[in-house]
């Protein structure tokens, strides 16, 4: 699966995904489970986080949030089982496993997103 | 060439294999690999702060589900998301996303800081300094998190 060929693909895709992860994820992730749960911020009301969630442009947002990070974490993860905990012999599971749930979520975040 | 009695007449006049094709025989030595522990890398800080920083993926895929997670209890309705903010609010969790929060602010300067490294941008002939490569990208974290929270806060 990955030779010299594909190779650029996926750390390009890891790439795209470190820079939307940098980014956008803190702020994502702090405001809703930091700052709302523990109260220093006003919680947005149902209706209209799911208006605000409604609109092109926030599906559009969200989907490119969820999808690009998974493949970052894809790529990333893998490199740290490989060096960090010497599985080399595993390189093909490891490979699929760490795909596989980037693909798998940025399926269930287009399928989410289009029925919102 | 073929003939199955000669080989080992064959192989012990064999000259010594060459570079270019390696010759695997029984006689060829194993490749001497050291073994390296798994813990190899608590010994440094560096090294510590290598596997941290690799680490902060999984604090990238959890926050991804965090979404996920959430987006579906919008759709599930004004019940679902009472429910989902009140799974939220347990301090497991709370416990839980202050660390994945932590890991992702790691994620975010050790990327700003690690772009000059990767991208060795010249202008005039001269490389530029880190500071211009790494700076702009910290203004951007800065002005995207402040119009997320304007968005959100405008809603509540």
């Amino acid at each position: 699966m990955v030779n010299r060929e594909t190779e650029p693909i996926f750390w390009t895709l890891f790439s795209a995904g470190g820079v939307v992860a940098a980014l956008f994820l803190p702020v994502q992730l702090f405001i809703f489970a930091l700052a709302v749960p523990l109260g220093w911020m006003h919680a947005p009301t149902y209706e209209s986080l799911r208006l605000l969630a409604h609109s092109p442009i926030t599906r559009l947002y969200l989907f490119v949030l969820c999808s690009l990070p998974l493949f970052h974490f894809a790529h990333r993860f893998r490199y740290t089982l490989y060096d960090g905990l010497q599985i080399k012999h595993l390189n093909e599971v490891v490979f699929a496993g760490c795909y596989g749930v980037a693909i798998l979520g940025t399926l269930a975040a287009a399928y989410l997103l289009w029925t919102l | 060439m073929s003939h199955p009695g000669h080989a080992s007449t064959q192989m012990s006049s064999a000259a010594p294999p060459s570079v270019s094709s390696p010759a695997y025989t029984e006689f060829h030595p194993r490749w001497y690999r050291p073994q390296v522990s798994t813990y190899w890398w608590l010994g440094k800080w560096a090294y510590v702060k290598f596997i941290l920083r690799e680490l902060s993926s999984v604090a990238v895929a959890w926050t991804v589900a965090f979404m996920l997670l959430q987006v579906r209890a919008l759709i599930r309705g004004p019940e679902a998301y009472a429910r989902f903010e009140h799974r939220v609010s347990s301090p497991w969790m709370i416990a839980l996303n202050g660390i994945a929060f932590a890991f992702l602010l790691l994620h975010s300067i050790t990327w700003f800081n690690l772009a000059p490294k990767a991208m060795a941008v010249r202008v005039g002939g001269k490389r530029l300094p880190a500071v211009l490569i790494s700076g702009p990208q910290y203004l951007a974290w800065v002005v995207i998190s402040a119009i997320v929270f304007a968005i959100i806060i405008s809603r509540g």
